[in-house]
């Protein structure tokens, strides 16, 4: 029977299990619109395409499902780029469907056209436009299957009116070929034997666990290899919650911000073990200072991170779950007891600390947040100073349970991505911490939440400022302060009431002690507005161009 | 040093923007690029020399490696290949300046495809010294116009790509 192609598209969502896409129609997407009137996909319209990407992408980093988004051509296309872009770096699976004007009319300059697939070239791991009606639906299972594989990533699929009003006769294919696609993912077993060596021989192993823990679904073996030979796990922004955070061999987070144990264990250990992290240089810091003495093992499943930024002496490409696999029977029970009663000593000696006096401090309601909370609750940030708080004095005890705009560091990610996140685990509590500064940013998407009626809890940071970049200007500026005071006072409770949220606002430590069991607890949507200390700063912190062991405390 | 790479890539539109921009975002230099159909109308193979250390190029191998366009990459730098390029020249030719002219087009097995009232047109293939110094040698008569392809390389013998790089596997460094 012939269908259209926008049916199409619908029809080949369905056979990939899609169940919901976040979308803001227009012109181009009409017919696709149109489609989606018989099906049983769920659409969840957002207000703002950008709120679209980071709800397909927080949905995603719940489900380990491939996320799916529409917009329409031009400024729709356009809105999602910093979603497209923020999924591409933290390697999430996403599928993006944008109209785009007419066949005839592409190149014309025509109304709310935009070449999007030039656009997103460098943000996407692939991007088609539909130019042959009949290869739509090889295209869309093409478009999946490169999401889901491999390194996940965007693609994106620009989709011609015309073309999407074409009728043809429908066939999802079973396979498609792709001959310049092919992931590794069994480690080389010479590569696997002389990991294992490497690992036997060392005296002081740290593993340094990144997003592709999670992405692998790869915890239990990462569990399995710290235990087996005694190696403390310190984890990159990206791969907090692939440990558990209650662990005597947990290190919480490396890197600038990250905490002095683990920036001195990785600093004295003799072998690194790298598993789906890629040595950013938010970790890394001086390349030269770091993990001076260590033979490193690189896990990842794309080669090219490997040697990218820092050498490495044995590199493995393949899946994280199936490398560590491979190894862990290689490995005998090994206690390293000087060394791990070295790095307890170093947790010992440079805790993480901060003075309560005054003002109530973001730290303080980080730390009751973890207490109150439980143990599956999801906690979706945005991006700045509550965002390395919640990183480092959170404790994370599941995988997929900590969602942060990583590599791309994109402000206005949380609600966005915490709406995305709720529909994807209806079942779990999910707890937005935000700064003022970056709800304001995406702060419409309030009226998605309202709509669709999701109890999100949401904690506003709210020190009336952009407050990590006001620390950097404090270090690197001469405290010469400039564009970080938001000075309106916005009063983020009375916002949450009129969309139809419980709003509170404390200021003290007994105010927020005497509601947050409450708020948690709560089946309706909640926001609390937080008035904390503004002069508070993230620490510890490693200055630009100082090895990482040597930190501001 | 500079390194030429033969790339397969699938004959698909946006493929040759993909792998140029993927240059230029990575700070990459192209010395030059020629691009063609193959035996298989589905694949094109392009030829880049690029300009840089080996884990320059070792980056720009794995990055080329990523693009889902892109079937097989091979630095074939360190292997025996035949290179050629083409050149045309529109050279100044007075009528005094002609036989002196055809005889450097004998020498370099050079042809002349243009013969104008005060210029001659000549064309030459050959590898990049050839080419340079047929360019050099020409010079002397004033050259109006010089049009030079990217260069194309291919394995001697019955090889059809490099045996020292296989980027599927990893080395140990």
């Amino acid at each position: 029977m012939d269908i259209t192609v926008a049916e199409a598209l619908v029809r080949c969502l369905e056979q990939e299990n899609v169940e919901i896409v976040f979308g803001y129609p227009g012109g181009t997407i009409l017919p696709v619109y149109d489609a989606l009137n018989d099906t049983t996909i769920r659409h969840i319209l957002v207000r703002h395409e950008q709120g679209a990407a980071h709800a397909a992408d927080g949905y995603a980093r719940v489900t380990g499902k491939v996320g799916v988004c529409l917009a329409t051509s031009g400024p729709g296309a356009t809105n999602l780029v910093t979603g497209i872009a923020n999924a591409y770096m933290d390697s999430i699976p996403m599928v993006i469907i944008t109209g785009q004007v007419p066949t005839s009319q592409v190149g014309t300059d025509a109304f709310q056209e935009v070449d999007i697939t030039g656009i997103t070239l460098p943000i996407t791991k692939h991007n088609y436009l539909v130019k042959d009606p009949a290869m739509l639906p090889a295209i869309i299972k093409k478009a999946f299957l490169i999401a889901s594989t491999g390194r996940p990533g965007p693609v994106l699929i620009d989709l011609p009116k015309d073309i999407a009003q074409t009728r043809i006769k429908f066939k999802y294919p079973k396979k498609v070929e792709l001959a310049g696609y092919k992931p590794t993912y069994k480690g080389h077993p010479s590569m696997v034997q002389q990991a294992g060596r490497i690992i036997m021989d060392s005296q002081r192993p740290v593993i340094y666990a990144g997003g592709g823990v999670r992405l692998s679904n790869a915890a239990p073996e990462l569990l399995q290899l710290a235990e087996t030979i005694s190696a403390p796990v310190t984890h990159t922004l990206m791969g907090l919650g692939s440990f558990p955070g209650d662990h005597p061999l947990f290190l919480g987070m490396l890197g600038l911000h990250g905490t002095r144990y683990a920036n001195q264990a990785v600093t004295e250990c003799d072998c690194l073990i790298a598993v789906g992290a890629r040595f950013d240089d938010r970790v890394v810091s001086k390349v030269s200072g770091f993990a001076p003495s260590a033979k490193i093992v690189h896990i990842d499943i794309d080669p090219a991170e490997i040697g990218k930024n820092v050498r490495s002496n044995l590199p493995i490409v393949g899946d994280v779950k199936n490398v560590l696999g491979a190894i862990l029977p290689l490995l005998k029970k090994k206690d390293n007891a000087a060394w791990v009663a070295r790095v307890q000593q170093l947790k010992k000696d440079y805790p993480l600390h901060y003075r309560r006096e005054g003002i109530m401090k973001p730290q303080f309601v980080i730390e009751k947040l973890n207490e109150f909370k439980d143990d599956n609750a999801i906690v979706v940030t945005d991006v700045g100073q509550h965002q390395m708080w919640t990183a480092l004095y959170m404790r994370f005890k599941e995988p997929r349970s900590f969602l942060s705009s990583g590599g791309l560091g994109a402000m206005g990610f949380c609600l966005p991505a915490a709406i995305g996140a709720k529909l994807g685990a209806p079942e779990r509590n999910v707890i937005v911490v935000v700064g003022d500064g970056g709800l304001q940013m995406t702060m419409q998407e309030l009226g998605t939440a309202a709509e669709q009626k999701l109890p999100l809890k949401i904690f506003v940071l709210n020190n009336q400022r952009l407050g990590m970049v006001r620390q950097l200007q404090e270090y690197y500026c001469d405290k010469r302060y400039i564009g970080v005071d938001l000075q309106f006072d916005l009063d983020f409770a009375a916002l949450g009431r009129l969309y139809g949220m419980e709003g509170y606002t404390v200021e003290t430590e007994e105010q927020l002690l005497e509601i947050l069991p409450r708020v948690l607890n709560s089946k309706e949507p909640v926001i609390v507005n937080c008035i904390i200390d503004r002069e508070e700063n993230v620490l510890p912190m490693v200055l630009n161009g100082s090895p990482i062991n040597e930190a501001i405390d | 040093m500079r390194h030429t790479l033969t790339v397969m890539v699938e004959n698909n539109p946006g493929v040759l923007a993909r792998v140029a921009g993927l240059f230029s975002r990575r700070g990459f230099n192209i010395d030059s690029l020629a691009v063609g159909r193959t035996e298989n109308p589905l694949v094109s193979r392009m030829t880049i020399v690029v300009e840089g250390d080996d884990t320059t190029v070792e980056q720009v191998n794995k990055q080329l490696h990523k693009l889902v366009d892109v079937i097989k990459v091979s630095d074939i730098t360190k292997d025996a290949y035949v290179d050629r390029e083409l050149v045309m020249i529109k050279v100044y030719a007075e009528p005094s300046a002609r036989a002196e002219i055809m005889q450097l087009v004998d020498i370099f097995r050079a042809r002349i495809v243009d013969v104008g009232p005060k210029t001659l047109t000549v064309e030459v293939t050959g590898n990049e010294g050839k080419i340079d110094a047929f360019e050099l040698s020409l010079r002397t008569f004033g050259i109006k116009e010089l049009v030079r392809t990217g260069k194309i390389a291919m394995l001697r013998g019955f090889k059809t790509s490099s045996k020292n790089n296989n980027h599927k596997e990893e080395e140990v460094s």
